[in-house]
Formats: structure tokens, sequence, C-alpha cells
């Protein structure tokens, strides 16, 4: 590939879009959050700003533009500030290696529909994704605030528990596939679904995934009725509203990387005939997985923080063990 | 944090933490009286290692109303409004313990029409304090969804509070005496609708949650109290119940015509935070019976007692006769006087014993009202049963020993 100017031009107009396309659809997926819970919940759900309430989130985002940014007196305030940025920086960039389409035919270029095929993928999205653990625990160290400190010890705690899990979680579609692009995944996916042959596989992977961007159950470090506010207790405005994003920017991309993994990606019929159709496709898994999210969060209780480690490691990671082990050996037997 | 930054002295604390607060080794932790799972303004000064509790000191006293000295300036039916505000979530409970306590003292009978409308409004009650109870308790576990399916049902029993005494909360509907008036025609039609359906509605909580095992793994095994300690405390109520003993005021000492309906004490063995949800979530069935039977047979009559020396003629008699109007007059202006004597009448509310200590001393006014409150009372095992348990569980041992901080701090 020729690096010229006009490539140049397509990743900056990428990036933007991508972007442009994760911060909107944030705020949208607090929407989409508030109106289902409130479905589950038997409530209306936001409804006064805008037809439906459609513009609740640009309503959401004004207010906290125009909160007061308070910093405890006795916070580190450098840490402080880098906490936000460091949670929610990760979540964007995890996006870049997720393809969301195939080629497409644009002003007679041949324009691929994801950022970085980059064979390496998997763990990049491993490397990436932990970092903003960082941004947590850092958060409530910087607070000085005893709640907040709590929150960051259990998000640590929390981290050292799934992480081994969801990492193994991958290596079941990598050995299918045999690459660890996300590109390769897809296109091994043409025909069926890994989900298929990787159920348990799928099934630890979305648990660990909702311990990792701390859903509920799992959403420890910040256990409303046990921390107040957990890590973020002492953020306001637009530094709290970080957090948030971060939260939701990592749900749609992890759902994404879900969907991926095991859904299939961008594939769906008749994808080769039409390309456009890859995106919508995708968006519409990720949206359901985003649902399914919701779905828990409205229905589950919190797990403690002492179980969520014994169920890390005494459940998730044997399963996950076994269920590598059991891949590989029917990989080798049937001689894939 | 050292001991000496926060607001209460090193000594006044010193003998309630462990050595090792004071080196900094454990974490003190203010939880309150802001907080949200504290259901009010309770505070707790927790002294933690980890997040396991080493030490936990309630600390009360943040909504004292001065309800109980407050009562003493006003006359017997004046003071009436003031008990709704002590428990919010069973102000017709408070009602009946403070009518039944001014008709012991004073002798006065209540019409059978009357005495049925009570309990049907008090296992109402009772139902509506559950739902709040379920809800909160089930949002502090962070099963979100729960609290909004009580709250829903729990504005049908308000909507039903609000056709009789035209307040939701705050009704004041039973007087002594009697009742402040007769239920209207719509009352009979909409209990009924309410007690049919409502049982669908538990088996949906049970749904929820009985088998649920993050539930499972969050209630059972923790704050564990024995029967003996429990009596020990002087717990009453679902606590008491939740570890193996039948005590019901409703049964051991009836009041308003209990002892006429025929249901069950429900009780759990295992003391748990587990056992004390069963035993509520079977009263939401017990409860529901009552109302039933009480409906089955609800006598007609009046719902107010004749006895003009205590109970104010209705407006109709005002033209007719002198003897209304100087009753009238006397009532309104003076009082009622009560007899110089000290009585106690308990009645079992939604937490437990909720008794009335009223005394008389001859004149219109109270000289002493004292409540013994459930909440009260229950939360002192909270130290007790909270200790080496983790923070998460603290929050679920509060929500299952159902205190109100109305009923607290009085």
């Amino acid at each position: 590939m020729v690096i010229d100017w006009v490539l140049v031009l397509e990743w900056v107009v990428k990036s933007i879009l991508l972007v442009f396309i994760l911060l909107t659809g944030f705020a949208y997926t607090t929407f989409y959050e508030r109106k289902l819970a409130a479905l589950i919940q038997l409530r209306i759900g936001p409804n006064r700003a805008g037809p439906g309430g459609w513009l609740q989130p640009a309503a959401d985002g004004v207010k906290l533009i125009f909160k007061e940014e308070f910093t405890p007196a006795e916070a580190y305030k450098f840490v402080f500030v880098l906490a936000p940025i460091i949670t929610v920086v990760p979540a964007i960039v995890i996006m870049a290696v997720v393809p969301w389409g195939d080629m497409v035919n644009l002003f007679g270029r041949m324009v691929p529909l994801y950022l970085a095929d980059i064979n390496v993928a998997v763990l990049y999205i491993l490397s990436v994704a932990s970092v903003s653990v960082y941004g947590i625990v850092l958060a409530g160290w910087a607070s000085n605030n005893k709640y907040a400190m709590l929150g960051g010890l259990r998000s640590s705690a929390q981290m050292l528990s799934y992480e081994l899990a969801l990492g193994l979680a991958f290596i079941g579609p990598i050995l299918i596939a045999g690459s660890m692009s996300l590109m390769d995944i897809v296109e091994a996916q043409r025909n069926v679904w890994f989900i298929v042959y990787q159920p348990l596989g799928a099934i630890i992977f979305y648990i660990a995934m909702l311990a990792e961007v701390n859903r509920a159950p799992f959403d420890m470090p910040e256990a409303e009725q046990e921390l107040t506010a957990g890590y973020h207790t002492e953020y306001s405005g637009m530094k709290f509203s970080l957090f948030f994003m971060g939260e939701y920017i990592k749900m749609a991309a992890v759902s994404g990387i879900f969907a991926s993994l095991f859904l299939g990606g961008f594939r769906g019929p008749f994808v080769d005939q039409l390309p456009g159709l890859g995106p919508l496709y995708f968006f519409l898994k990720i949206v359901a997985s985003l649902g399914v999210m919701i779905w828990i969060r409205a229905t589950m209780p919190r797990l403690r923080y002492d179980r969520l480690m014994a169920f890390g490691w005494k459940v998730l990671l044997p399963l996950a063990l076994l269920n590598v082990l059991v891949t590989a050996v029917v990989i080798v037997a049937l001689g894939l | 944090m050292t001991i000496s930054q926060l607001e209460i002295t090193h000594d006044e604390l010193k003998h309630l933490v462990s050595e090792r607060a004071q080196t900094g080794e454990t974490l003190l932790l203010n939880m309150g009286p802001q907080h949200p799972s504290t259901h009010g303004v309770l505070r707790l000064l927790l002294e933690l290692d980890g997040e396991i509790v080493v030490n936990c000191i309630p600390d009360i006293g943040f909504l004292h109303t001065g309800i109980e000295k407050n009562m003493e300036a006003k006359t017997y039916e004046k003071a009436e409004v003031m008990t709704d505000r002590l428990d919010y979530l069973n102000t017709m409970g408070n009602n009946l313990a403070y009518c039944l306590a001014v008709e012991k003292l004073v002798d006065l009978d209540v019409p059978e029409r009357a005495q049925a409308i009570r309990v049907i409004f008090a296992e109402l009650q009772r139902i509506a304090s559950h739902l709040v109870w379920l809800g909160t308790h089930a949002l502090d576990l962070a099963a979100m969804s729960m609290f909004f399916y009580c709250l829903n049902q729990r504005e049908r029993i308000l909507d039903i509070m609000e056709m009789c005494a035209g307040q939701r909360m705050m009704t004041t509907y039973f007087r002594p005496g009697g009742l402040w008036r007769d239920v209207p025609a719509e009352f009979v039609p909409a209990v009924r609708a309410f007690i049919d359906s409502f049982p669908a509605e538990v088996d949906l909580y049970e749904g929820l949650l009985d088998k649920n095992p993050i539930f499972l793994d969050r209630t059972k095994g923790i704050g564990i109290y024995t029967a003996e300690e429990g009596i020990a405390w002087g717990i009453t109520g679902p606590s008491l119940r939740g570890s193996g003993i039948a005590y019901d005021l409703r049964k051991e000492e009836p009041y308003s015509g209990y002892e006429q309906y025929d249901f069950e004490v429900c009780t759990e063995d295992a003391g748990d935070v587990y056992a004390r949800y069963r035993v509520r979530m079977r009263e939401f069935r017990e409860s529901l019976k009552i109302v039933r039977q009480a409906l089955d047979k609800l006598p007609g009559g009046a719902v107010r007692s004749n006895n003009r020396k205590f109970v104010p003629p209705p407006r109709a008699e005002l033209g007719e006769s002198m003897e209304a109007v100087i009753h009238h007059f006397k009532l309104w202006t003076e009082g009622f006087p009560a007899p110089k004597n000290s009585i106690y009448m308990p009645v079992e509310s939604p937490r437990g014993e909720l008794g009335v200590l009223l005394e008389g001393d001859g004149g219109p006014k109270p000289y002493r009202c004292h409540w013994r409150t459930p909440s009260f009372v229950n939360l002192q095992i909270l130290p007790k049963i909270s200790k080496g348990c983790y923070v998460a569980d603290l929050v679920a041992i509060i929500g299952s020993i159902d205190i109100v901080l109305g009923d607290t701090d009085r």
C-alpha cells in the first residue's frame, strides 16, 4: 500500500468519524439505558427534553459542562485531573482495531471500513483495556476520600479476578480463526458464528466483560449503596462525565469486540453484495449486547467483592482453561 | 485520618474503637448521616480493616423532632396529628397505638365497625410498610427494579388511604373512640381489587429474589443472631420472628378485635438476613388473609363512639341541641380530661412492638407520653451482628432490621 496524501486524509476522516460516533453514541447509550431500564421498571423514563426525550443527553451534557469543577482541598491535583483522562482515552482508542465493515467503493477508491487491521489486535485490546483500570485506581487514591479509596481498592481486586478469564476467553476464537487479527476472526465467521463453536467461551467473555466495564452485577468500585459513589465520589462537572463517558464508551467498545469475536462482527446476509450493510449489522449487534447489559443491571443484585474474586478464580478461570484445552484438542484432532 | 480529626473528640471514642484505630492501622469511616443506604439519617462510625467491619458505632439523633415532649403541650385529641410523624411508614399504625392508649386511659368504647376498619387499615399499612422495606432492602443490594415494583403497589394502598382520609400518608384517620368518618362506598371494592391482585405481585417478588443466587449469597448466613440474643436485646417483630420466636402482639395481647381473625405468626429459624426477608414476605400473605376476613364480616353501624364526653357531636346536632353545642365547645377548646393514671398500650407495628406509655394527671393534656419504638430497640443489636462482616453486608443487615429513623429518634 502506497502512503499518499489521500490515504492520510482517509485515516484522519475515519478517526474523526469514529471519535464523533463514539462520543455521541455514548450520550445515546445513556439515553438507551434510561429508556430500557424504565421499560423494565414500569416507569416512563426521560421524556421532557425534546420529542420523546430525545434531547435529554444534550441537556445532560450542557448541565455537566456548566457544573462547578470541584477539587477537594487535599487531593493530589495532577493525578486527580489525570485519572479521568486515563479512563476515557483507552475506551476510545480500543475501537481502532475493531472492524465495522468490509471494503467499500467511495469516489472510485476502495476504502476499508476499519482504522487498523493489525495482526496483534487481540493483544492490543487486552493491553489497552486494562489501562483504564488505572484511571479508577488513581482516581480513588488521588481524591483523598475514604469512599473513593475503597472504590479504587475494589477496582484493583476486581481486575485481578477477571483479567485472566477474559484473556483466556479470547483464545478460543483465535485458535479457530488461526489469527489474532479481528478482521481475520470476523472473516472466519463468514458461515458460522463462533458463539456456536464457543458457547462457554462466549459466556465467560461476556461475564468478564461486564466486570471489565464495571457494570452490574460487578459494579463494586462505584457501588452506590455501599460506597456512595465509589471512586468518583469527589468528581463533579466534566471530570465526572469523563468517567461516565469512559464507562459507556467502553460498554459499546467491548460489545463491539464481543460481536466481532463471537457474533460474526459486521457479517450478515448480503454483506458481500452490499458492503454498506456491514456497519448496520455491526451496530445492531452492539445495540443488542448493550441491551442485555442494561437488562442485567435492571434485574441483578450486586455481588460482594470477595465473592467476585472467588468467582473469578474458582469458577471462571478453570472453566476458561478447560474451554481452551477442549478447543485446542478438538482442533488438533480434526486437523483443522 | 486519625481520630482527632473527626468531629467527636478522641476521649469520647477511645472505648468504642479498637487500639489499632489509634495508630491508623484500621480506617475510621463515617457512614452517614447522608448516605444512600442508612435509611434516613442514621450515622454509623465504622472501623474498617480493609473492607471488614471491626467496629460499628451507630449515632442517632439526626432526626430528633421532640414529638414526645410536644405532645404534652397538646390536648389528647390534638396531639394525635403528631403521631403520624413518628414512623412515617406506619402512620395508621401509630394512630392506632395512640388511640388505643387514649381509649384505655379514659375507658372509651369503640364500635365494632370502627374496629374492623382499623384492622383493615393497620394490615394495609403493614403491607405498605413491608413494600417500602422490600424495595429499599433490594435496592441496597442493587436489585433496582424491585424498588419500582414495590412502590407501584404501595401507591395503590396510599390511594385507598387518600380515598378515606383525604391524605396519603399523614392520615390521622383513627380518632379516640373510632374513626374520623365512615369509609366511602368505593372503599370495599378498592380494597378487594387490591387484595385480589396483590398475591400475584408477591409471587413476582419471590420469583425475582428467592432463588436468585446472588441474592441468596448476599443474605444467607449474614447478620445472624439467635433467639436468646434477640430476646436479650429486646428485639421484637419480624426481626425476632426471623430467629424462630413466634411472638406477635396481635396473638399475645389481641387488640382491636384481632382475636377474631385467623392468621399464622410466621417464623423462620435461621436468624440471618434471609430468614428475616422470608418472614416479611410471608407476612404479606398473612396480612392479606386478615384484610379479607375483616372485609367479609365488616359490620355496619356507627364508626365512632357515642360518648359525648370524649367524642365531639356531629355537625347536624349542633343546630338542634344545646347539649351538643356545649360538648362541642368544651371538647374543641379545653379537650377532655383524663384520670390520673398511667397506662401502657403495645401494638404490633410492621417493625415490632410499638408501645405507648400515656400518663394522665386529671387535666386535658397528657402529663407524659412516651413511645417504645421498635426501630430504636432493634437498632441496638447492629454493632453486635455487624462485627466481622463486609461493608456490603452491613448494608444488607441495616436493611434487614428495617429501621425508620423517624421512629428511632422521635
